[in-house]
């Protein structure tokens, strides 16, 4: 099971802070987390409808989309920062 | 040393005396305070909400505080990050840096805002005095200024 985290408009979008989901084995990247949320629901679609603007986080540090999701206890989903 | 994510305020004057306490081998203290304007783009705004990722905050900034120790000879560093309800005026960021000589304490300072803004995951929620509220995007121009320091 893995931890999925949202925050900001993502959170607000998908409309739930995190869930806990069983990946399936042929999700291995984040790229490919994304298109099985997508497919799960009209609010992911809509969450992730400009993907290449949601960024990621795998254990608390930032990820590219490419990177593998094999391993990772908590995986997060949030616009770009804009702290400060 | 020190990275601190609160809701509270925080005092400047109290914070770097903590810091630096009777040292007397510093030479430059310099200190950054960020507040909450009362306008964006041209609206006037009543209020902001800031969110956090709980953990990961700390760990960025605990990670580009790090760095800033190992580019400049620095002998305290210091960064506060509130989150959570805030009014115009109100402070959202201090960083300070202690250093021998002005130069590392002013380039530290830089270094440490313009990495934080674009690594620490926060997100602003600003209130205008009119319509909706509405997130605030992320500034392309501070990319650029965290892009600098590679070089």
């Amino acid at each position: 099971m893995t931890k999925i985290l949202y925050f900001a408009w993502v959170r607000e979008k998908v409309g739930k802070a995190e869930e806990t989901l069983a990946l399936p084995a042929n999700v291995t990247t984040v790229a490919e987390l994304v298109a099985w949320l997508v497919a799960r629901g009209p609010e992911y679609a809509e969450a992730f409808a400009k993907p290449e603007i949601v960024r990621a986080a795998i254990d608390k540090s930032h990820v590219k989309i490419s990177a593998s999701v094999r391993g990772a206890r908590e995986i997060a989903f949030f616009p770009p920062v804009s702290g400060g | 040393m020190g990275v601190r994510v609160q809701t509270a305020d925080f005092d400047l004057s109290r914070e770097v005396k903590q810091l630096i306490g009777g040292r007397t081998d510093v030479g430059a203290i310099v200190t950054f305070t960020g507040t909450v304007r009362d306008e964006a783009k041209g609206q006037p705004i009543t209020a902001m909400a800031l969110e956090h990722y709980p953990g990961m905050t700390e760990a960025e900034l605990e990670r580009v505080e790090a760095d800033a120790r190992q580019r400049w000879p620095l002998q305290a560093t210091l960064i506060i990050h509130r989150y959570g309800e805030l009014k115009p005026g109100d402070n959202i960021v201090l960083v300070v840096t202690a250093s021998a000589h002005r130069q590392a304490a002013f380039e530290a300072a830089e270094f440490l805002m313009d990495y934080l803004k674009t690594r620490a995951p926060f997100w602003k929620k600003e209130t205008p005095a009119e319509g909706e509220s509405h997130w605030v995007d992320a500034r392309e121009s501070d990319d650029a200024a965290a892009e600098r320091w590679k070089s």
